[in-house]
């Protein structure tokens, strides 16, 4: 009788959990659906005609064109911008690298925590705060309307954000290699590029990821600084609306080519970008 | 082995070298911006580029708290930031702990997917909630319709523009505070959890006795950071309504913007600047006092 109701009470037990677990997923995967429902959206609408997207109805069942990507191209000359895009966050990430990596190394070694609480301060900062005096600081160099000064710009994002991941990281090495390293005779330039750094490569992957996506992204200071030479994609993009009727299908198309790369980039990257995301954070 | 003279002056000013280019960037692109706006605050200048700026002291100041647009974009930018910061928590926070799951199946699709909104170009999320909102021809609307529900004039409604940015703000933040707080919940110790399951805790119990506040400070560190970014939100908001419709999404960011980049007023907009920096110091110093407050007390 006993060994009938324990019985009884596990299959029950079983039963419910099945059940939770079943809830559970369900429940998941409607948060799936939500987060990535407007990227499928914009993918789908990129493949549309303007007069479909703009039928509700047709949301599903709707004829597949690519004309919205050819005009992009040649209509909207899309190709200038996604080159300067790529220029420009490129050059962005490497020299904000060359900056700011002997900077957090030096900072770590150093222990100097004021000096990196003081560069931390710059990510309080609005933006915006900087764009008038940069604005006239770049024209009376004659900068205006060049890759130079969006560089610049996009790189007081960088520098402090690849300072803010790697000063945790470099204060994480051991601190017996330096020790015997300089024994060995080393100079203090040969442990950081020969030691350090090829140790420090997974917290470089992240610092230029984030450095790049960032810049790649960047919309308040292009809007400000770039001119017609140096557009970028979120430029063009935000240009669309400028138009007295919106085309929405190569608006849709444009979405997609300047979020496609970043997107998939941070899929492949995924262990690298959550640990971007979330640096600084878990550490204290 | 000898040493070169470089490589011995290197070793002995290590310090000053290393940091050298980036405080000078730092000073040249921050701190000398910084200074620059604030003296322009105090100066009456416009678009003219024959008409020196002519020093006017604190009228900036006083026209801009006599400007009920200013005091409203306060409000506004209050209302969003914290709205939107206190739900991306509380998603954060459930979606953390849905992943934190024991034996979860595909873990690591969920994490990947949960990237996908931040790492998109906010300009290009801007343009596709526009399209979805759009009350004629959106998709939002078509669904509320096929419900039986009224429609929505979403970002294009004055009143209902707060309340759609946040949605907007909250769907592409609120997986970042999740992977934050996911992080922070991976480091708690296994064996408090085996204790307290001997001890007969059920979930509800360990969540909310163990696992909520030991990562109490991950959480703050990431509302914190969501804080931040939140009141300083540009992207999203001026390319959707620009500040819009009846000035009832123009945040402070927008204002400064708009009076700097669209009127040319210099000062004024500098002024406008300066108050917005010091909103977001005093309001993210509050954040950091409370949260010294509450992790030090435990």
């Amino acid at each position: 009788m006993s060994r009938q109701t324990k019985l009884h009470s596990g299959t029950a037990c079983k039963g419910k959990r099945a059940g939770s677990t079943f809830l559970f997923y369900l429940l998941l995967a409607g948060v799936v659906i939500v987060t990535v429902f407007p990227f499928v959206f914009m993918i789908l609408a990129s493949f549309k005609t303007t007069v479909e997207i703009q039928n509700p109805s047709r949301f599903l069942n709707f004829t597949f064109i690519t004309s919205n990507y050819t005009e992009v191209f040649e209509r909207f000359s899309f190709a200038k911008p996604i080159w300067n895009s790529f220029y420009v966050a490129f050059m962005t990430t490497v020299i904000s690298l060359v900056i700011a990596l002997p900077a957090a190394y030096a900072i770590s070694k150093f222990k100097m925590h004021r000096m990196s609480a003081g560069i931390l301060v710059t990510r309080m900062i609005p933006g915006i705060c900087f764009l008038l005096p940069w604005f006239k600081i770049f024209s009376a160099m004659g900068l205006t309307d060049t890759y130079t000064s969006l560089i610049l710009s996009y790189m007081l994002v960088a520098v402090p954000f690849i300072i803010w991941i790697m000063v945790p990281h470099f204060e994480n090495l051991p601190q017996d290699l330096e020790q015997a390293a300089m024994i060995d005779g080393c100079s203090q330039n040969m442990i950081f590029v020969r030691i350090m750094l090829p140790l420090s490569v997974p917290g470089i992957i992240t610092a230029a990821l984030m450095s790049f996506i960032n810049a790649w992204n960047n919309f308040l200071f292009a809007l400000a600084l770039s001119g017609y030479q140096t557009k970028t994609l979120p430029m063009a993009v935000y240009n669309f609306i400028g138009y007295a009727k919106i085309s929405w299908g190569p608006l849709m198309a444009a979405a997609t080519i300047i979020t496609g790369p970043i997107v998939l980039l941070s899929l492949i990257m995924q262990k690298y970008v959550v640990s971007g995301m979330t640096a600084g954070a878990v550490k204290g | 082995m000898k040493t070169s003279k470089i490589t011995r002056f290197m070793d002995r000013h290590m310090k000053i070298i290393y940091m050298t280019p980036c405080i000078l960037f730092l000073i040249v692109m921050v701190v000398f911006p910084l200074l620059y706006t604030f003296r322009l605050s105090f100066f009456d200048w416009g678009m003219s580029t024959v008409a020196e700026p002519e020093f006017i002291g604190l009228k900036n100041y006083s026209e801009l708290l006599h400007d009920q647009y200013f005091i409203s974009s306060i409000w506004i930018t209050l209302k969003y930031s914290l709205i939107s910061v206190i739900l991306e928590v509380l998603i954060g926070i459930i979606l953390a702990l849905m992943l934190n799951r024991r034996k979860l199946f595909m873990r690591n699709v969920f994490k990947t997917v949960m990237l996908i909104p931040m790492s998109m170009t906010p300009v290009a999320v801007g343009m596709i909630w526009k399209l979805l909102m759009d009350p004629s021809i959106g998709l939002f609307n078509y669904g509320l319709k096929l419900m039986g529900l009224p429609a929505s004039e979403w970002i294009f409604g004055s009143t209902t523009v707060i309340c759609s940015l946040i949605m907007i703000d909250v769907w592409e933040w609120s997986p970042m505070v999740a992977l934050i707080v996911l992080a922070g919940l991976s480091g708690i110790d296994e064996d408090i959890y085996e204790a307290a399951t001997m001890d007969g805790a059920g979930y509800l119990q360990k969540t909310f006795r163990i696992t909520l506040p030991l990562s109490l400070n991950v959480i703050l560190v990431a509302a914190l950071l969501r804080l931040i970014d939140a009141l300083k939100t540009f992207d999203i908001i001026y390319s959707t309504t620009q500040g819009g419709p009846a000035f009832q999404s123009q945040t402070i960011n927008i204002y400064s913007y708009l009076y700097g980049f669209q009127y040319y007023k210099y000062g004024y907009a500098s002024a406008s600047m300066i108050l917005f920096l010091m909103l977001v110091l005093v309001v993210t110093g509050i954040v950091m006092y409370i949260r010294t407050k509450v992790v030090v007390d435990r």
